[in-house]
């Protein structure tokens, strides 16, 4: 049954109850019943990619249950003073092992045929914003499409699709507000989309013309836009998170109803910048919602190269960090996720972390033929079968709230703007020359005027080494 | 042994303090007070003033709380609270990535690394986002307020990674400033000008000087331009560039080469990104002579950009080589400390070699 969104506490502790969450969530609670877990358990290969290593027996070490190890002896109740406070002491030689028996389960609402599953907890959300979810989710799908195939024809240099991922961009992006501030890494264009940048801002980017925002430096999809919150994307790996931590305790200090948002992909989580960023928004106590897009892959890198932990949702107790894994293929739990990871956040200013699980349809990028490292089947199972949008069509759908004939206009009038605000961008003048030597420092230095003038006379002279429209 | 102790017990009387005419950069008030302070005093006073002139600015890094390892930030914390001055976990790469979320937002931020040796971590946030926020944004962000402080530079005992100079590797980055104060008086003008600069900049600080230079400092609330370089001292035959600790040792070379006849200009750069190559330029079309002076090692190092930007314009006007007298091309040692430096004896031999080419 759907809950009425009440204080964030008691979604989360309704969290834990219904769906049988263990402590990992929150503070373990001592007077819970500790269950046994056999040596079988502890020693199969549940998780495990079948082409990846075997786990050995000796991690049979004894119950042990959770990540904090407890001892039956009377020792338990005397007490150690250390640095950084109490901590209880036993006499058993107990390693911690390096996994949970279980994995920590997945918070869905939506079943695979769009379905919501009876008992879940979720925010409800009304028809105006679920039309609009889903008209973003598809309108996100048409836009990757098209510039996609734009760039197979040479109209644009370069771009990266982020199919199979439209749940986590649009859900995530619907569950903040607008004063949120949002630091992508780059796969994250729906979120931008969401919050109003139009298809020509887009295209503007992509074609690097005189009316991009970023004045024609990046390549496409680095977008970027202060107006709505959204930092510019920067090509380098994870660099967003510890500026998100610091972007956090600026919005603390400012006593702004915001908090700082930030995605990473499951690559990203092995860079150092997510140790930093992690750490110092939870030693800074800062407003930072951390979202990880587990989608499988880092390029050609799947995961089980990527770590060896159960995935990232682990990751956040070591860094005393409130934590939640998420089908992100399921809009409606994406949506409730974020939304009650943001209410945290802002209210109780700290950092919380949502892994968002899914899959990673597209290559990585056009530069990338991902056939050669994993099996077509494999794309084409998650691609049909699992997919985002077509799941919360189902659920949208079955409201009454959206028919065939709203699908098929909304596909054809969103082709359409596309291929239109295409020719539009490549139509716009380039940006002018001088745009070269801006914004290096506020004020043009001394000796970037100089290079200016050079370069000035030097095009002048030889015209026909440059690209042509470049105005002087 | 001893020797490098008499270098660092005695006072150092500053470049440019008590020597030949020096051209003063800076405001001077009438009625300003001073005070005789020594170098991390004069950095103390300045982040007080920086922090007290501007409400949303920040101070932050290892051990910064209690007054930092080399107490330039004493009375801080107190001060100004535990939400505006305080300690950051031993991470710079997330010192400065917090550094450039705090600017992003328009805050000032200035963070310290606690040797310029451990910046490396902090290398991809400063070169890869600090210095390219602005511009790859289109201007829509920027990260201007982020202000990196760091102790760099010989202390007679540092060895591998308490003494390193690393202001080339920064040098060579579009869209930082690098800034290098050579007393007290000039760190806490030219440390208030970084803080102030809408530009992420890189300050090191001469660790040799924080104790044993002391200077007098005016009180008030004063700012010293940056990508300019001061004439220190007036000469005619040969004009010498330096920055930071080094410019006492060249200092006591030009008075040496003077009692031999020899006529030295010497310049402080100051701020070595962007650099003021005008100023540097007219001293040598005026002597004819350069020699530049560095701790860093020798091959790579800045002193290498300005050779070569100064024959590229002033080719015809000199009569010698451009002369580097720098650090070996080894990572800094300890024992062989003495051997390696930029000695006094080292610059003379040069100035007189490039004179009598």
């Amino acid at each position: 049954m759907a809950m009425w969104f009440a204080r964030s506490r008691n979604l989360v502790s309704s969290l834990r109850q219904n769906l049988g969450l263990s402590a990992i969530l929150i503070k373990r609670n001592h007077s819970s019943p500790r269950p046994v877990f056999t040596n079988y358990q502890l020693s199969s290969k549940v998780f495990l990619d079948p082409s990846t290593s075997f786990r050995h027996e000796s991690t049979a070490v004894e119950s042990q249950p959770d990540l904090v190890q407890q001892s039956d002896h009377e020792d338990d109740a005397q007490e150690l003073d250390f640095p950084g406070g109490k901590v209880g002491y036993t006499s058993e030689i107990k390693f911690i092992p390096e996994s949970s028996s279980r994995r920590i389960p997945c918070y869905r609402v939506l079943n695979e045929h769009g379905k919501i599953i009876s008992d879940s907890d979720f925010i409800p959300v009304s028809e105006k914003l679920a039309v609009r979810m889903y008209e973003q989710m598809a309108t996100l799908q048409v836009m990757d499409h098209i510039f996609y195939e734009a760039q197979r024809q040479g109209r644009i240099s370069f771009y990266l699709t982020s199919v199979g991922e439209e749940a986590i961009n649009i859900a995530s992006a619907a569950a903040l507000s607008p004063e949120d501030v949002v630091l992508p890494q780059y796969r994250e264009p729906g979120v931008l989309l969401w919050r109003g940048f139009t298809l020509e801002e887009f295209a503007n980017q992509c074609f690097g013309n005189k009316a991009d925002y970023g004045k024609g430096r990046q390549m496409p999809i680095h977008y970027g836009s202060n107006q709505h919150n959204y930092f510019t994307v920067s090509s380098p790996i994870a660099t967003q998170l510890p500026q998100a931590a610091g972007v956090g305790y600026a919005l603390k200090m400012e006593k702004k109803n915001a908090c700082a948002v930030t995605f990473i992909g499951d690559g990203g989580t092995s860079e150092g910048d997510f140790h930093a960023g992690l750490n110092f928004a939870a030693v800074m106590e800062a407003p930072v919602v951390f979202i990880c897009r587990n989608n499988g892959w880092a390029i050609s890198t799947h995961i089980s190269e990527q770590f060896r932990s159960d995935g990232i949702v682990v990751k956040g107790q070591a860094y005393g960090i409130r934590s939640i894994r998420v089908d992100g293929n399921d809009a409606l739990a994406v949506y409730s996720a974020v939304r009650s990871a943001r209410e945290m956040a802002v209210t109780e200013q700290r950092p919380v972390l949502i892994e968002a699980m899914t899959y990673r349809v597209g290559h990585h990028s056009t530069s990338d033929d991902s056939t050669k490292y994993r099996e077509a089947d494999e794309i084409q199972y998650w691609k049909m079968s699992r997919n985002p949008v077509n799941r919360f069509k189902k659920w949208v759908e079955d409201n009454g709230w959206w028919s065939e004939e709203d699908e098929s206009k909304l596909r054809s009038i969103t082709r359409k703007q596309l291929l239109q605000a295409i020719q539009a961008a490549e139509k716009w003048e380039k940006q002018p020359l001088t745009e070269l030597f801006n914004d290096v420092y506020d004020v043009k230095t001394k000796n970037l005027e100089e290079q200016e003038v050079g370069l000035k006379a030097l095009v002048e002279k030889q015209p026909q080494d440059y690209p042509t429209g470049f105005h002087i | 042994m001893a020797s490098l102790l008499s270098r660092f017990c005695r006072k150092l009387a500053l470049p440019g303090s008590a020597h030949g005419s020096r051209m003063t950069s800076s405001t001077a008030c009438g009625s300003e007070t001073v005070k005789s302070l020594n170098l991390y005093s004069a950095i103390n006073q300045a982040l007080h003033i920086a922090l007290e002139t501007d409400p949303r600015s920040y101070v932050f890094g290892e051990d910064v709380g209690f007054g930092g390892v080399f107490r330039c930030t004493t009375g801080l914390a107190e001060r100004f609270g535990k939400n505006r001055v305080f300690n950051t976990p031993l991470c710079e790469q997330g010192i400065v990535g917090f550094g450039i979320g705090l600017a992003a937002m328009g805050n000032r931020a200035v963070v310290e690394i606690q040797f310029a040796d451990y910046i490396y971590p902090a290398f991809d946030q400063i070169v890869n986002e600090a210095a390219k926020f602005r511009y790859r944004s289109g201007n829509q962000f920027n990260c201007g307020g982020l202000t990196i402080r760091a102790p760099y530079g010989a202390v007679g005992h540092g060895g591998h990674y308490h003494s390193q100079s690393p202001e080339a590797f920064f040098c060579h980055v579009p869209g930082i400033k690098v800034v290098i104060p050579r007393s007290p008086r000039e760190a806490k003008g030219l440390l208030l000008s970084s803080i102030r600069d809408p530009n992420p900049v890189v300050f090191f600080e001469p660790k040799w000087l924080y104790r044993q230079a002391v200077e007098e400092v005016p009180e008030h609330d004063y700012m010293i331009p940056l990508s300019q370089a001061e004439i220190i001292r007036e000469g005619s035959d040969i004009t010498l560039v330096g920055w930071g600790a080094q410019l006492t040792v060249m200092e006591q070379a030009c008075l040496d080469a003077e009692k031999e006849g020899i006529s030295c200009e010497l310049i402080d750069l100051k701020t070595l990104l962007p650099w003021d190559k005008e100023t540097v330029e007219a001293s040598v079309k005026k002597t004819g002579r350069l020699l530049i002076s560095h701790e860093a090692p020798i091959t790579g190092g800045f002193g290498a950009e300005i050779s070569a930007t100064i024959l590229e314009r002033c080719f015809l006007k000199l009569e010698a080589p451009v002369s580097r007298v720098c650090g070996l091309d080894t990572p800094f040692p300890l024992v062989f400390e003495p051997f390696y430096m930029p000695t006094k004896n080292k610059i003379l031999d040069a100035i007189k070699s490039t004179v009598n080419y």
